[in-house]
């Protein structure tokens, strides 16, 4: 892995904790609200179901944290494991895409709930 | 850097660290949760009825203290790497504490 690909991982990991840092701000504030008095799957989707705000605002989290995750995963698996190189770097990009999909699917499960 | 900011500094990374695996760990649960809703409005009211276990809230609560700390511990490494405040340190990794701290009980206290 050249030092121009690590310097290129460190500013993704930087950009996508700035998108990170605002989204869980939003879905902090969301949790804390919608848990008041129970959480209900008609409340869940009824915010949510036909959203095309929630929806691009979910799919950008999915992403971002999918993203992050991977290469943070990558980092520690570098460090406190010595796994480098390669297969390192197939293991995360594995994990980015399988974030990625199962992220997406619970975006269109919530925004096209039948 | 040597005596209580280095130590400071060591928790703050500990804490990140751990916090982003075990968020890691739990956004796949996370999302097959969610999913459950493509089958229905009902299948998901399943799931949340199955969720209302203390062990299962007591997770909930546990998961959410650590998105928070995770934010406020990123806050903290972007403001140090992009901003000229390194003195503050200290200050910022109690500010991330008790954010976590804070936002893990408001959650605790609304259900």
């Amino acid at each position: 892995m050249s030092a121009r690909r690590e310097a290129q991982l460190w500013w993704m990991q930087r950009l996508t904790a700035a998108i990170l840092a605002l989204c869980v701000f939003v879905h902090l504030a969301t949790i804390i609200y919608a848990v008041r008095g129970g959480l209900t799957a008609a409340e869940i989707l009824g915010r949510t179901r036909a959203s095309v705000a929630w929806a691009i605002f979910y799919a950008t989290f999915v992403l971002a944290a999918a993203l992050h995750g991977a290469v943070g995963l990558r980092t520690i698996a570098a460090e406190w494991l010595g796994l480098r190189g390669a297969a390192a770097d197939f293991v995360a990009t594995v994990i980015a895409f399988a974030l990625a999909v199962t992220g997406l699917r619970a975006v269109v499960a919530v925004v096209i709930a039948p | 850097m040597t005596g209580p900011h280095a130590h400071v500094a060591w928790w703050a990374f500990l804490v990140h660290r751990l916090s982003g695996i075990a968020l890691a760990l739990f956004l796949p649960l996370h999302f097959i949760a969610l999913g459950t809703a493509l089958q229905g409005e009902a299948a998901l009211q399943d799931f949340l009825r199955w969720s209302e276990q203390p062990l299962v809230v007591l997770s909930e609560w546990a998961i959410v203290s650590l998105l928070a700390a995770h934010l406020a511990g990123g806050l903290r490494i972007l403001a140090l790497e992009f901003l000229p405040w390194r003195g503050w340190q200290k200050t910022l990794a109690a500010i991330g504490a008790g954010f976590a701290l804070f936002a893990g009980l408001v959650f605790a206290l609304a259900r």
